[in-house]
């Protein structure tokens, strides 16, 4: 799955910081037919975990009622570097996970 | 930007009371009840302190933008938990809900959601002193999600 990450490479102690994830997926909601009038099952990334250097920061549990391509922005302070781990999963198990690495000065 | 703080927050205030009437007269419907309970687990929500931002007009059902800012301080001490979004007349109301961790700095996510029929946007926040808050803001679409293909 094409994810794009956005995560400043560097800020000062302390900054907050705009985190921004958008993953390429159909977010398909099981309610459209497909060109046969067959029911397209639903399949959606339900679960989508943040975390900095392992610990949970932010987590969606998602649903049909989100967009295809989602797309999703928080904030965090910068209190130390490390590393942020995206991870999410959809409904057919198909996982993916991106990675990004704050300095902070 | 010490001064951009309180006049935020008061700005947040002042749109979430212009909010609360809408909210609190619907707040007898029994189906709505029924589900900002499922969403807290029991207790009603209070109206107040939550804005939901969302263009008053959306072209595009499948994809609207969606704000929520929370009035906290987002303290270790007073903040917000959760936020959960709502859109009652969809096929399935809950949309999302969202965890935020203690690193999260400001209450406030933003995202893109499906609408299927003209309707009140809601968010609920559950605060770390266990109390619950809600706003929400009415969104007419002129192109629904969930009808044809897309």
């Amino acid at each position: 799955m094409l994810a794009r990450i956005q995560v400043p490479a560097q800020a000062k102690r302390g900054e907050i910081i705009t985190i921004r994830i958008a993953i390429q997926h159909p977010m398909e909601t099981g309610y459209r037919p497909d060109h046969f009038g067959r029911r397209i099952p639903r399949n959606v990334i339900h679960t989508l975990v943040v975390r900095f250097a392992g610990a949970e920061v932010f987590r969606a549990d998602m649903g049909s009622g989100v967009s295809a391509n989602p797309f999703l922005q928080f904030h965090v302070r910068a209190e130390a570097g490390g590393e942020f781990t995206f991870d999410w999963v959809d409904d057919t198990g198909a996982k993916g996970s991106e990675r990004a690495t704050l300095n902070v000065v | 930007m010490m001064l951009m703080i309180p006049r935020r927050r008061f700005l947040l205030a002042c749109t979430a009371l212009a909010a609360a009437p809408l909210i609190s007269r619907a707040q007898g419907d029994p189906r709505r009840q029924a589900l900002l309970r499922e969403i807290t687990g029991g207790p009603l929500p209070s109206a107040g302190r939550v804005l939901v931002d969302t263009p008053p007009l959306a072209d595009n059902g499948h994809s609207v933008p969606l704000r929520v800012v929370i009035d906290s301080p987002m303290t270790a001490a007073e903040r917000v938990r959760r936020i959960t979004i709502l859109a009652e007349r969809n096929p399935r109301p809950i949309v999302a809900s969202y965890v935020l961790g203690p690193l999260c700095a400001r209450a406030e996510i933003s995202t893109r959601i499906r609408l299927a029929d003209i309707q009140e946007v809601i968010a609920v926040a559950e605060f770390s002193d266990g109390s619950w808050w809600m706003g929400g803001t009415r969104v007419i679409v002129t192109e629904l999600a969930c009808l044809e293909d897309g």
